[in-house]
């Protein structure tokens, strides 16, 4: 048995006037059957990280890594015309904002039929089926109607939703969610997360959850890699991420208002160039390990 | 008079579009912000939280009621200059809030000249001083700027014409945590400085908790309960739907 996914030595930079630009620089990783996190600042490198496994980082930026394998086979090595197979119907991802991600002159329900004809040869009747049957799972109260609609007529949340229930129709893998709530309200966010945390674990996914939300991340995730200026300056399980030792995250953790703990001052997050400097700590875990620290919380 | 209400709206309803197309924003909303208060609006989108702001500011298509700043009754959208020399606003997305082919010294001057303030020179230097930016960034444009720096502009612009009151409208939202930090302890410190009342929308309980003092909870267009800020804290609340809004931000933290 081998993971689901290991990144090795991943490295993508674009180049500018002053020099290739390091956006994720030498890290490494692996993913088990377990919901993993990534968490960091703007232009911390996490969407890159997240981009890279799809091989989706447009030139002039430049891929390299010594292996990213999804089970055992090298994603590098695979032809573009083998890597569309892998989008969608092995790896999947979720972005920020639906209606960005949706196609607004296409009724949902013909969007999530395609995607699922796409890599399941099936008729439309079944395809219809089996659409509806998702939305259901993703908590539609009336699946025919919303079929029926345009992207334009959902709210946020509803459009997350069905973002779900596309990306996990052609039954993936491994989940890629950018941000996924970060766009919602509070009380929607947690529908929404409980929705995509329910069907990952009935389906036994890994999940990659990106987000800049200490909280959700901690609330949602089994492990988490904390990522900083391209680099994985830690990584601990996620209960226990309000023990965190790097002095990065605890500035961040220190510098969210807290409701309950009332301060006159918010802590600033004083930065450190060593912590730019310091080689990335590796966020891979030995087979089967992953299994028992990926305890459900 | 004692404490004089900086800000004083009684039964304000905004509405948008007529006839069966008509959309009730905000309905019936009531409230008071003394001098030198703070005082927070917090509610899920579409909630008629920032539709305050824009009726108190004329940007309002159509509203009833009554709005006084300062003593002063508004009236439709019309405002005076007196009124936009003592109220100024800071929008959310300091990406769209700020021209992007204007320097910052621009954007600035420009503020000073339509309040017909003389020795901009000087004023443009202190202000930048005050909200934390250093001299070199004077001559920038915004795309040179970190996402929190321009929220630091858009704070300068607004305070540099000295006004009494500010409204923020999610002034944090749209920045990483560290930096939200940052603007918090900028915006505290600035309000102690010059005796600013605030009047700041967020959908962020616990920023608006460390800023506030009083909270209004909107719900579709309505004020469903106004508290103070210890019995937040000790979510103590009547109406079901702000017990809900606290206990999502309780349950978002089993950090720290």
């Amino acid at each position: 048995m081998t993971n689901l996914l290991d990144v090795e030595n991943l490295t993508v930079e674009f180049p500018t006037r002053t020099g290739p630009f390091e956006a994720v620089r030498d890290i490494s990783f692996s993913l088990g059957r377990e919901r993993l996190g990534i968490v960091g600042e703007s232009g911390s490198g996490k969407s890159i990280t997240g981009r890279s496994i799809l091989r989706l980082i447009r030139p002039p930026g430049i891929l390299k890594a010594n292996r990213i394998a999804l089970e055992g086979t090298d994603l590098q090595t695979l032809s573009e015309k083998q890597m569309r197979d892998v989008r969608g119907h092995k790896i999947s991802m979720i972005m920020q904002d639906p209606t960005v991600s949706l196609n607004p002159v296409m009724k949902i329900g013909d969007q999530i039929c395609e995607a699922y004809r796409l890599h399941a040869k099936a008729s439309k009747a079944e395809a219809r089926a089996k659409t509806l049957a998702m939305l259901e799972a993703v908590l539609i109260r009336d699946p025919e109607r919303v079929f029926n609609a345009y992207p334009h007529e959902m709210s946020g949340g509803m459009g997350q939703r069905i973002m779900i229930a596309m990306m996990l129709i052609p039954d993936p893998q491994i989940l890629i969610a950018d941000e996924p709530t970060s766009a919602l309200d509070v009380t929607v966010q947690k529908e929404v997360l409980e929705i995509m945390d329910k069907l990952v674990r009935e389906r036994g996914m890994g999940l990659i959850f990106i987000s800049h939300d200490l909280n959700v991340v901690s609330t949602f995730c089994d492990r988490v890699l904390i990522m900083y200026s391209g680099r994985i300056v830690e990584t601990c399980r996620a209960d226990a991420l309000h023990e965190a030792k790097h002095p990065y995250t605890r500035g961040l953790l220190n510098s969210l208002p807290q409701l309950e703990h009332p301060v006159d001052r918010l802590q600033v997050l004083q930065r450190d160039d060593a912590w730019r400097e310091a080689a990335s700590v590796s966020g891979a875990v030995k087979v089967g390990a992953a299994v028992k620290s990926g305890k459900a919380v | 008079m004692s404490a004089q209400n900086e800000i004083r709206l009684e039964h304000l309803d905004v509405w948008f579009g007529s006839g069966h197309a008509r959309v009730d924003a905000v309905k019936d909303a009531s409230f008071t912000v003394p001098r030198g208060d703070s005082f927070g609006l917090v509610g899920e989108s579409g909630s008629g939280k920032s539709t305050i702001l824009r009726a108190i500011t004329g940007l309002a298509p159509s509203w009833s009621g009554n709005i006084a700043v300062q003593g002063k009754p508004l009236r439709g959208k019309a405002r005076t200059k007196e009124f936009y020399a003592a109220v100024q606003m800071v929008f959310q997305d300091p990406y769209a809030s700020l021209h992007p082919r204007q320097t910052i010294d621009h954007v600035l001057s420009e503020a000073l000249h339509l309040h017909s303030f003389d020795r901009p020179d000087e004023r443009i230097v202190q202000i930048l001083d005050d909200v934390g930016l250093a001299q070199s960034f004077r001559f920038r444009y915004p795309h040179q700027l970190s996402g929190g720096q321009r929220q630091r502009v858009a704070i300068a612009r607004a305070l540099i014409i000295e006004p009494s009151i500010l409204l923020l409208d999610e002034p944090t939202s749209a920045l990483d945590v560290s930096v939200q930090a940052e603007i918090l302890n900028l915006l505290t410190d600035l309000r102690a400085q010059r005796g600013l009342t605030f009047l700041m929308v967020s959908h962020d309980l616990a920023v608006v908790g460390h800023m506030c003092s009083r909270i209004a909870v909107m719900n579709l267009g309505a004020i469903v309960e106004m508290l103070n800020v210890a019995d937040m804290r000790a979510l103590k609340a009547d109406h079901p739907y702000t017990r809900q809004l606290l206990d999502a931000s309780v349950q978002r933290r089993r950090v720290g």
